[in-house]
């Protein structure tokens, strides 16, 4: 009976309210935000654009921000790796507590976590007084932006691959153990393959927050323009400059990069919900 | 071995346990995982513990409650608020439509839903302030009816509910999915009408994953800090958040101050943290019980 496939919202005026609703929403809060972007960026010409990202300073911002993501990606890569591997393989003590902890980042506002760091690390601080007589400066300068990146992006990864890992279990793997191969053979042959999807994301994840984090960094910077200036705050710099375009113009470098992580997940996305299609297998890649 | 079937569910239980120590890197694991977790999470803490304890109680509690600061933490608490009230609202109807329905547009949809956390917050801020200032595209159309959103406490509202638009869409999306038709189709061929069968039926189901949704989104709204300075105008007791009276102390170089308002955001961050992963382990025990 075609009664009985009736569910809750079938009915056609509800079903199109519902979808015009979601539909304008969605238009009016991500879309045309998106769209303002590169119009602002563009709204005197490619000329003026060119211009702008070829700027010294806005350059300069490029390059250290691509360089604290090329520092921060793979540490956490390791670490939120090594950290599935240890909560969804074994069972100890204190795991919960240690799946909770990795969370802190998410809570913590970064303008806390940048005080933090500066606390601990700065001129006055615990390590930082120590390190000063050294001559070792952190904060105000790259490792410190590097240092509160690393803190602000460590989740990701982890939280990628924890749900993936416990669902898939641990059958494969002992029975690598027992045809006797190596822990990392095992990992190498048998979990990477099944990982390498939500392990690629996760990567992708950390790099677009790597990239864009502002408050953290803001604190930890002292906004030196031309060396302690990344891309998100040589933006807030052209704005209240009032440089405007100048500021969209690099805003939309890292919008761009948005773009890409969200287009990167859909693929991702995708490939895992395609049925069980072994991949080639090409040991070196 | 057929004995092996007489195990019990519990000694099964116990052996899987056991046997997954079968598996190499116990060790290395371990201690990459500590060694990070102290060093970058935990050891900064204690920074932030050493500085707040070398205050006086009263020095303390004078910073925390100094007026200004006072009026901030009214500010934040009631705009995240009613940023997650409208993020639970808009994420229901954005995971019921993309669940429910096929329309065209729809992967594209499901896509820009994630866009919040892809794009820098300061890019989100001066867009979000371009957009309603009032020569912007919607700042124009909303000044005609009267309607002021840049640099009043409306503007942090929206920079609120911009940045944290997936949390409720990501919680309650794998919830409908799973949510089985038979209830559903049965109270609907007893003749119930739509709305009674969402509310007595769907529901009772979804509502613990909006609950976290919402709470993740009022935990993200507190701590925000790069979308909301831009477009807030940060007006002195009107619209001025908390994160951006620890980030003022800390350019007046107030570390004592800034430390003092910023163990208290922490603490309320950890103690909402703690909260949702406690109510989604109780939520998801529940399920698994099924």
């Amino acid at each position: 009976m075609a009664s009985q496939q009736h569910r809750v919202g079938d009915t056609p005026w509800i079903r199109r309210t519902l979808i015009a609703s979601a539909l304008i929403l969605t238009m009016l809060m991500l879309v045309i935000p998106l769209v303002v972007i590169f119009a602002q960026a563009l709204s005197s010409g490619w000329a003026t654009f060119a211009e702008n990202i070829g700027n010294e300073y806005t350059l300069h911002a490029i390059g250290l921000t691509l360089f604290v993501a090329a520092l921060t990606v793979p540490l956490n890569l390791v670490f939120g790796t090594s950290l599935a591997w240890l909560v969804t393989r074994f069972r100890f003590p204190g795991r919960k507590l240690l799946i909770t902890l990795i969370d802190i980042p998410f809570a913590v506002s970064p303008v806390v976590a940048g005080l933090l760091y500066l606390l601990l690390y700065g001129r006055n601080g615990w390590v930082g007084s120590w390190l000063t007589e050294y001559d070792i400066q952190l904060m105000f300068s790259w490792p410190g932006i590097v240092m509160v990146t690393v803190f602000v992006t460590c989740p990701f990864v982890a939280r990628e691959l924890i749900p993936l890992m416990q669902q898939q279990g641990t059958e494969e793997e002992e029975a690598g153990v027992v045809l006797g191969a190596s822990g990392w053979r095992i990992f190498r042959r048998i979990t990477l393959p099944n990982i390498k999807w939500a392990l690629i994301y996760g990567v992708v994840l950390t790099n677009a927050r790597a990239v864009g984090e502002f408050g953290a960094v803001s604190v930890v910077s002292g906004n030196i323009r031309g060396q302690t200036n990344t891309l998100p705050l040589h933006v807030e710099l052209l704005y209240q400059d009032y440089n405007i375009v100048g500021a969209f113009a690099s805003a939309s470098l890292l919008a761009a990069i948005a773009i890409l992580t969200l287009v990167a997940k859909a693929f991702v996305e995708w490939r895992q919900s395609r049925p069980e299609h072994p991949a080639p297998e090409k040991g070196g890649v | 071995m057929s004995t092996t079937a007489n195990v019990s569910a519990a000694s099964g239980r116990r052996f899987a346990g056991r046997s997954k120590r079968v598996l190499p890197g116990f060790g290395l694991s371990l201690g990459i995982s500590l060694f990070f977790v102290s060093l970058v999470l935990l050891l900064p803490l204690t920074g932030l513990v050493l500085e707040t304890s070398g205050m006086s109680w009263d020095q303390f509690w004078f910073t925390v409650t100094d007026p200004r600061v006072v009026e901030s933490y009214k500010v934040t608490l009631l705009t995240a608020f009613a940023a997650s009230i409208f993020n639970g609202l808009f994420g229901l109807l954005l995971a019921w439509v993309l669940v429910r329905y096929d329309f065209p547009g729809k992967r594209l949809v499901d896509a820009v839903v994630d866009l919040p956390f892809a794009l820098p917050t300061a890019v989100a801020g001066i867009t979000l302030v371009t957009l309603f200032s009032e020569s912007g595209w919607y700042g124009q159309l909303l000044s005609a009816v009267g309607i002021e959103v840049a640099f009043t406490p409306v503007g942090i509202v929206i920079a609120m509910a911009f940045t944290s638009i997936p949390f409720v869409v990501r919680t309650v999306q794998p919830v409908l999915e799973e949510l089985s038709p038979a209830d559903e189709e049965a109270a609907v061929s007893l003749g119930a009408t739509d709305g009674r069968v969402f509310r007595k039926v769907i529901f009772p189901s979804l509502w613990p994953a909006m609950v976290t949704g919402v709470a993740l989104s009022f935990t993200r709204s507190l701590g925000e800090f790069g979308a909301i300075i831009f477009i807030a105008g940060n007006t002195p007791y009107v619209s001025e958040v908390t994160s951006l009276m620890i980030f003022m102390r800390l350019q007046e170089y107030d570390y004592a101050a800034a430390s003092a308002i910023a163990s208290l955001v922490l603490l309320v961050s950890l103690v909402l943290l703690f909260s949702i992963n406690l109510w989604q382990g109780r939520y998801l025990r529940r399920l698994e019980g099924h």
